[in-house]
Order: structure tokens, then C-alpha cells, then sequence
């Protein structure tokens, strides 16, 4: 089951430039929130840091508070513990070319030392199922190489890799981006269906993905957090003018 | 006519706006143009000439290597050790046992020492200037001469235990295969891309593992080539061995024993006046070469082949 | 502000056309027990103890790197004191070495480097660059995978292996042919005197031109590779010859480079002992002949180390090793900085 992120007066750095400012809002649990917003505008810096990913860059700094259920990510846990429980898909697939699928997708499970054989090959099942990849995989689990599938397919292995750790919430950064019309549409199913299980954030250039597949939508601005309501609120009523201007079209 | 090519000439009656072409043809420029192209077809000959002049001596060598160390190479060979003085016959065995077994020594002193350096380089010091520093001393290090490697450990090892030691002839060449093994594994190691790291990260999984299971496991196939491509380096070379493997006659097991080794027994037998001996040195420098073409060939086999692979 | 009441059919732009926008999820089953997996994970520690330590230990291997200069630095000073104190910095200008007395002098084997490094340098930067030149703008490409491995294997051979072909090779046929041939033609500019017995700083200059070419020329291709192609096609678009492009496009710009792959050669050249030690004659004299046998810092030590007894001889090798060190290390410094500096840190060759 998912639960909620709650995040206040959230600020963010790459090195001396002010990349988030000052962001508040509250991801409900079990629901999908897309993040729309131009190109450069801090969406993907502000999902990296709930999941304590931009940590990883060392010119990265940020302040505020991010808070999972009750669980402060930042002062009450490291962020190994944490990127378990918060799972990522990226822009682009990025499976291990040097591994099986069967091992991709337990990448998460082994690699932390997890050894239980059944469950292993229970998990992996039941992740690719969720992924809509398994009756195109199945055969293949442990001859083929991650690297070896199409574009649409590595996206959606990651995406069963992700979920076979069983995390709480599923972010997702632009996962449809690099991929076909046929394979985005496939990921929306997905994302339509993991909702009741996990709490889903998603950034997205597509307006229409937002509108599709998102109970809530936040629009960011130049590292600010313009404005947040449901989606259908945000689309057809925007409170700001700056959201209007964006989602008719006048930039972006 | 005038031979000055910017003078124009007078406009044509039928045109008078009209001026006529330069003439870029003059005798001044006729000649320039040819001695342009002449220099141009010197060069080109003088630089194919002095790249058969470079491949020559190598083939030379090789040709004169081949003939003089296939007649002295016979099955004895691998499996004696070297004869008394004026007999015929024996073999350079223990040489080659006395080498595999220093190598053996460096190996598993260099290999892992160089891997984690490199290790530290491409994975926690990116963009550190200690990192910079690190790498630079390697590169410069990689410079020094053999020799002085060898008395360095002379006097470090063997003036403190008081003998020459195959040990010693170990950690002489260890210490000249870290550099080289650092600066592969560096680079081999950025060559992955950052993606799949932060794949690894993003599951939870620890820096240390991720290093070792993901970065690694994927470099692997360049990684292992840069560490043949030490091995073969050291497997040459003569100078650090002179003062502390310091070489044996015979057949030789112990550590802390002298040891033969098969550069250092060519050097010895080259050097020495018995006809006997300058054969076998002949035949060791064949066997020596073969192996590091072997080692050389293989890495160009693997580098094409292994970077496609772990990249994708 | 409702954008129906907004919309002006005249201009483009439009709201995305989404009529079914997406319902509020189901409610999510209640809790159930965590998961296997979860309570696994959960219960897995972050791992940082672990991460701390292998940092460490990958730190302390890196940091070795300067411990090894270090340490040769130590003990080779440690290990000469006698004879630095002995002969102080004289030790390098005088010329004497004489055991038997315990005077020791390093001049003859300075003067040897000098010039068996300056000559093969002559001999082999034409040719390197020949060959460079060669393989990056002229040679067809079939061909070129081909020479440049052999060049490879060239610098693959090991030094003794030269130093044996030198000695049964080389050296009867400067004694027998090359001597007299040089002797005739070039006698009168007072280089080519005396007895020749193939040995000599002349066959050790040839040998280690053979052995520094390669490494001369693989890094100048490296360099020359580095310059863009705009810079070549540049030259072409103006009407210049090939080599008139190689000249002004190519190595102009690579000037830099190409000067830091010859210091490299050179401090290759420096500390070649193997090949060097075989054909030179050990002889610690000075002469203005080519043909005289003579020694190098590093072949004296290769050849005398050994027979080396009493405390004050070993240690004036030893600081014969300590100059080496800290010649070659400055040589190299230079000469990598210089190549850095063109190709940005990381050739793709090792030296």
C-alpha cells in the first residue's frame, strides 16, 4: 500500500545555482500526481529529492523537509533505507547489460543480499505481471540479456525491476519520453493499474499523459511550485495565469 | 601583354562594364604551384620510407629470432634445467617455472593494489584534486626505469633480509605493474556509463556494492585487458630482477630463495662466451616473444570486441 | 477567469482535448502484513559501515601510488648518504671511478646518457614523425590496422631481446661494415676514431633509437588524432597541397603535443638499461669518438652492482639510481604534462 509525501519549504542547489525554491505540497497516497512544467524548470531535481537521488551528485545541496508518512527522510533515515521504500524509473531504460532479466529484475533484491530462491523467482514473476512484460519475457527470463529486449520493453523491465522491491512509492521521471507511441500507452495502462497499490509521482512533459493518467497535477516554474490541485481543476479552471499560459500553449 | 596578372585589361567593346578574369596562370605562379607539388610528393615518399625503415628492424628481428630460436628449440628445453658448462643439451625449465612464479607473486600483489586505485579514481574521486594528483604520479611513475625499481627494493628487501629472494623479485615487479593497472582501470571504469550506476543506487542498493557488482562487473572485459597488458610488460623485463630474484641455476621452489627467471637467464647466457648458452638464450628470447604476442594480440582481440560489450 | 468564457476561436491555442479526466483511485485495501521482500529490506541495514570501509581501503590503495615514490625516494637517499657525504655534489662533476681507491666520480656515465639519449633522439624523432604522419593522413586504411600493430608489438619486445639480437646482430655489423663505411666518409669531422670493436656509444645510440620509436610514435598519432577534422578540411578548402594541410592544419596544432611525445621518448631513452648494458662497452671514459665504449648511469649500475663491495661503492651507485630517479621523474613530469595539456588527461594509450 502507498502512502503520502508530504514536503515543506523544500530548497535545492547545484552548486550555486538555486535550483529549487522554497516548494510545499502534499502527494495524497494511492493516487497518481503528474509534475508538469517546462523544460529546466526543477521537476526532475524536486523528484530526486524525495528520493534522496540527487544526493549522488556532489555538487548538490538541499534544505526542507520531506516527509514520508511520519518518517523524515532526511533526519530520520540514510538514503539507502529510504530508496528502498521510494523506487525510481528513469527517462531512459537503464538495465544492466551485464546481467539476465531474471537478474535485472531482482538486481534489487539480490544485490542487497536476498537469497530465498522461490521467492526470488515468485517476485520476479509477479513484478514482470505488474509490468505488463511477462508473457513476452517468460521464456526468455534467464537467456536473454537485459540489454537485448527493445526500447519499450527495457522501459517496462525497469519499471517490474523497480517494483519487485516492493517499495511504497513509484516515482517516475518523463518514463514514457524516450519511447513509441505503442509502448507510452502500454506504461499508462501500467500506471493506471499500480495506482491502487503504490502512490505514483510522475514528471511529464505530455499534457494529455498528465491528463490521463493523474488525479492531481502540480505545475512548476523556474524551480517554483506554481500551482497544485487535481487535474481536472488544473486544466480546465487554472488558478494562476502562468498555468493558463503553459497549458494553452504560449510557451513550453 | 602584360605578365602583371592584377593589370586589368581593357573592357571589350561589346561589355564595357565587364572586366576579364584574373590570370591566375603566370609563369611566377606556374612554378611556385609545381614546387608546392613537389615538396608535397617528397614528404609523402620520405614518410613511407621511414615507416618501412621502422617495420624493417622489426622484422628483422623477428626473422633472425625465429631462425636462430626454432633450431635451438626442442622439447629438452621446457623440461631441463641448464647443463654444466661445455655440455650440450639442457634447457631454460626452471627459468620458466622461476618466471611464472614471480609473476605469480607480482600479480597478486599488483593486481588488486592497481584495481582499487583505479577503483578510487573513477568512482570517489571524480573531479578531487587528490584524484588529479593521484592520477598524474601514475602516469610519471610509469616513466621511471626498471632498474632503479630494482635497487629500490634491493635496498628495501634483500640488504634487510640479507639474500636475494624470488619474494623480492615479486614486489619489484608488483610495484611497476600498479601504475599501468591503475590508469586501465580507471579508464575502463569511465567508460560505463553513469545511467546503470544510478540504476543501482536507485534501488537501494550500497555504494560499495554498486562499485563492485554493477561498475565493475560491466568493465570487466577492459579491465582484465589492462592487467594482461601489465602482465606482459613485466614478464619482460630483466633490470629489477638483476638485484633481487638475482636468478638460480637450478630448480627452485622456496620464496625466499634466489630464482631463476627467463629474461634474466638470456641476459646472463647472452652475455657469457659458450656457444651453448648464447643457443638457449636464443631459444628462451622465442619463447619470451611468442608469449607477448600472444598477450598483445589477445588484448587487441578483446579491446575491440570487449568495450562494444560492456558499454551497450 | 474560466477559459470558456476566454476562448477566442481566432486563436491556436487550445487546451489539451481531455473530456475524461481520471477518477479518484479505489480505495486501497486496508494493510495487510508487509511483504517477505519489504521486512527483508526493511530490516537490511544502509549499509554505510560497509561503504566507509571499502572507500578507505580503495583510498589507501590510491594513496599508495604516492607512497611508492616516496618510499623509492627514502631509501635511495637513506641508502647513499655514505657517498653523499663522501663526494657531496661533486660526485657529478668529476670525472673518476676508480673501486680499488674508493674515488668514484659520475661524470663519464652522465656524459654516456647525454649522448646515446641526444643521438637515438636525432635518429628516431624524424622517422617517429615519419611514421605518424604516415599512418594518420596517408595511409590507406586497409593498411593501417596492420602497421600500427606491428609498431605495437615493436614496443612490446622486451629490452633484453633487443640487447640479444644488438649483440649477435648489431654489433658484428658496426665492427665489420658500418665502422669502416663511417670511418671513410665521416672520419674528417673527429667522431669516428680510434678501435672499433662494434661495442660503442654509436651501436648503443642505434639500438635505443630502435626501442624509443614506438613510443614517439604512438603518442604523436594520439595528438595528431586529437585535432579536428575542421582544421584539416579548413586547409583543403584554401588550396593547399597535402602536406602543406598536414604542416599548417595538423601540426601546427599539435606543436605542443608532439614536443611533450619527444621528452617522453627522451626519458624513455634515459633509463634504458637492458639493451644499452649489453652493446656499450662498459668503460667509464669520456671520448669525443662515437666508436669508444663507454657507460650509462643506468648501465653501470646494471653491470657493476653486482661486484659492487664495500659499503662507499654501493653507495655511490646507489646515488647514481637516486639521479636517475629524480631525472627521469622531472623529465616525465614535463613531458606528460605537455602531452595532458593537448590531449586533456587521458591519452588513450599507456606510455
Amino acid at each position: 500500500m502507498g502512502v503520502g509525501i508530504n514536503v515543506e519549504h523544500l530548497n535545492a542547489w547545484y552548486g550555486t545555482t538555486h535550483t529549487l525554491q522554497d516548494i510545499n505540497l502534499n502527494i495524497p497516497a494511492n493516487h497518481a500526481t503528474a509534475l508538469i512544467g517546462p523544460s529546466g524548470c526543477g521537476k526532475s531535481t524536486f523528484v530526486r529529492c524525495l528520493n534522496r537521488m540527487h544526493e549522488t551528485n556532489p555538487i548538490a545541496r538541499a534544505t526542507g523537509m520531506v516527509k514520508m508518512g511520519d518518517v523524515d527522510i532526511y533526519k530520520d533515515a540514510q538514503p539507502v533505507q529510504i530508496r528502498r521504500r521510494i523506487g525510481m524509473v528513469f527517462q531512459r531504460p537503464n538495465p544492466f547489460p551485464t546481467m539476465s532479466i531474471y537478474d535485472n529484475v531482482a538486481s534489487g533484491l539480490k544485490l542487497n543480499g536476498f537469497r530465498n530462491r522461490a521467492i526470488l523467482d515468485e517476485t520476479v514473476e509477479r513484478s514482470l505481471k505488474s509490468a505488463a512484460l511477462w508473457e513476452e519475457v517468460k521464456d526468455d527470463l534467464k537467456k536473454k540479456s537485459g540489454a537485448s529486449l527493445s526500447g519499450g520493453q527495457q522501459q517496462r523491465m525497469c519499471i517490474a525491476r523497480a517494483l519487485a522491491v516492493d517499495p511504497e512509492v513509484l516515482l517516475m521521471d518523463e518514463p514514457a519520453s524516450a519511447l513509441d507511441p505503442v509502448s507510452t500507452s502500454k506504461i499508462e495502462d501500467l500506471i493506471f493499474q499500480l495506482k491502487s497499490q503504490y502512490t505514483i509521482v510522475i514528471v511529464t512533459h505530455n499534457m494529455q499523459q498528465a491528463a490521463r493518467v493523474a488525479e492531481n497535477t502540480g505545475f512548476f516554474l523556474n524551480g517554483k511550485m506554481v500551482e497544485f490541485d487535481s487535474t481536472h481543476k488544473i486544466f480546465t479552471n487554472p488558478k494562476d495565469k502562468r498555468t493558463e499560459d503553459y497549458i494553452t500553449g504560449r510557451f513550453g | 601583354m602584360s605578365t602583371n596578372p592584377f593589370h586589368t585589361p581593357p573592357a571589350t567593346s561589346s561589355d564595357p562594364g565587364r572586366r576579364a578574369p584574373t590570370n591566375f596562370q603566370t609563369r611566377r605562379m606556374q612554378i611556385n604551384t609545381a614546387r608546392r607539388w613537389f615538396v608535397n610528393h617528397l614528404v609523402t615518399v620520405l614518410a613511407i620510407l621511414s615507416t618501412a625503415l621502422v617495420i624493417a628492424p622489426l622484422v628483422a628481428i623477428l626473422v633472425y629470432l625465429l631462425y636462430m630460436g626454432a633450431s635451438s628449440l626442442n622439447i629438452a628445453f621446457f623440461t631441463h634445467i641448464p647443463a654444466p658448462v661445455g655440455e650440450n643439451g639442457g634447457g631454460m625449465a626452471n627459468a620458466i617455472l622461476g618466471s611464472g612464479i614471480v609473476l605469480l607473486l607480482a600479480s597478486l600483489m599488483g593486481i588488486p593494489v592497481g584495481i582499487s586505485a583505479g577503483v578510487y579514481l573513477a568512482e570517489f574521486g571524480r573531479g578531487k584534486t587528490l584524484a588529479t594528483a593521484v592520477r598524474f604520479t601514475a602516469d610519471v611513475l610509469n616513466g621511471v626505469p626498471s632498474i632503479v625499481m630494482g635497487i629500490a627494493i634491493y635496498s628495501l628487501i634483500v640488504m634487510q633480509q640479507k639474500h636475494f629472494s624470488a619474494f623480492a623479485g615479486g614486489v619489484a615487479l608488483a610495484v611497476m605493474m600498479v601504475p599501468t593497472i591503475t590508469r586501465t582501470t580507471e579508464e575502463m571504469l569511465a567508460t560505463v556509463p553513469h545511467s546503470i550506476r544510478e540504476a543501482a543506487l536507485g534501488l537501494g542498493v550500497p555504494k560499495w556494492r554498486t562499485v563492485l557488482s554493477v561498475s565493475l562487473k560491466t568493465a570487466s572485459p577492459g579491465i582484465i585487458t589492462g592487467c594482461m597488458l601489465a602482465f606482459a610488460r613485466v614478464a619482460g623485463e630483466t633490470a629489477p630482477l638483476l638485484f633481487t630474484a638475482f636468478g638460480n641455476q637450478f630448480w627452485s621452489f622456496r620464496l625466499d630463495q634466489p630464482i631463476a627467471a627467463l629474461p634474466l637467464q638470456i641476459y646472463v647466457y647472452a652475455m657469457s662466451p659458450y656457444d651453448e648458452w648464447h643457443r638457449l638464450a636464443w631459444a628462451g628470447s622465442l619463447v619470451l616473444i611468442v608469449m607477448i604476442m600472444v598477450a598483445v594480440t589477445l588484448v587487441r582481440i578483446y579491446a575491440s570486441r570487449g568495450i562494444l560489450k560492456g558499454a551497450s | 477567469m474560466s477559459l470558456e468564457k476566454d476562448r477566442d476561436p481566432s486563436t491556436e491555442l487550445r487546451t489539451p482535448a481531455v473530456t475524461n479526466f481520471v477518477a479518484a483511485a479505489e480505495p486501497a485495501a486496508p494493510e495487510g502484513p508487509a511483504s517477505p521482500v519489504r521486512k527483508f529490506l526493511q530490516a537490511r541495514g544502509s549499509g554505510s559501515v560497509a561503504d566507509r570501509i571499502f572507500i578507505g581501503l580503495m583510498l589507501l590503495c590510491a594513496l599508495s601510488i604516492f607512497g611508492i615514490v616516496l618510499f623509492i625516494l627514502m631509501i635511495l637517499v637513506m641508502r647513499s648518504r655514505l657517498s653523499l657525504h663522501q663526494f657531496g655534489f661533486s660526485f657529478f662533476t668529476r670525472s673518476a671511478w676508480d673501486p680499488v681507491n674508493g674515488d668514484f666520480g659520475a661524470l663519464p656515465f652522465i656524459f654516456g646518457t647525454l649522448v646515446t639519449s641526444l643521438l637515438a633522439l636525432a635518429m628516431a624523432v624524424p622517422l617517429a614523425m615519419g611514421v605518424a604522419i604516415f599512418l594518420t593522413e596517408l595511409c590507406p586504411a586497409k593498411l593501417r590496422a596492420p602497421i600500427s600493430f606491428v609498431t605495437e608489438l615493436l614496443a612490446a619486445i622486451p629490452s633484453v631481446v633487443y640487447g640479444l639480437w644488438a649483440v649477435f646482430v648489431l654489433v658484428p655489423l658496426m665492427r665489420d661494415h658500418l665502422g669502416d663505411f663511417l670511418y671513410k666518409y665521416l672520419g674528417w669531422t673527429g667522431f669516428f676514431e680510434g678501435f672499433n670493436f662494434g661495442v660503442g656509444l654509436l651501436t648503443a645510440s642505434i639500438i635505443l633509437a630502435i626501442m624509443i620509436l614506438p613510443i614517439i610514435s604512438s603518442i604523436t598519432r594520439d595528438i595528431m588524432l586529437a585535432v579536428p577534422n575542421s582544421q584539416r578540411e579548413a586547409m583543403l578548402a584554401l588550396g593547399a597541397t597535402r602536406w602543406e594541410m598536414i604542416r599548417t592544419g595538423v601540426l601546427r596544432n599539435a606543436r605542443i603535443g608532439i614536443v611533450g611525445a619527444v621528452i617522453l621518448g627522451l626519458g624513455r631513452a634515459l633509463g634504458e638499461t637492458m639493451a644499452v648494458t649489453m652493446v656499450i662497452g662498459n668503460h667509464p671514459d669520456i671520448s669525443k669518438s662515437l666508436f669508444a665504449p663507454a657507460n650509462t648511469l643506468a648501465s653501470v649500475i646494471a653491470g657493476e652492482f653486482s661486484e659492487a663491495t664495500g659499503d662507499l661503492y654501493l653507495s655511490a651507485l646507489i646515488e647514481i639510481g637516486l639521479a636517475l630517479f629524480l631525472v627521469t621523474i622531472v623529465v616525465n613530469a614535463i613531458a606528460r604534462g605537455l602531452v595532458w595539456a593537448v590531449t586533456r588527461g587521458t591519452p588513450s594509450r599507456i606510455g
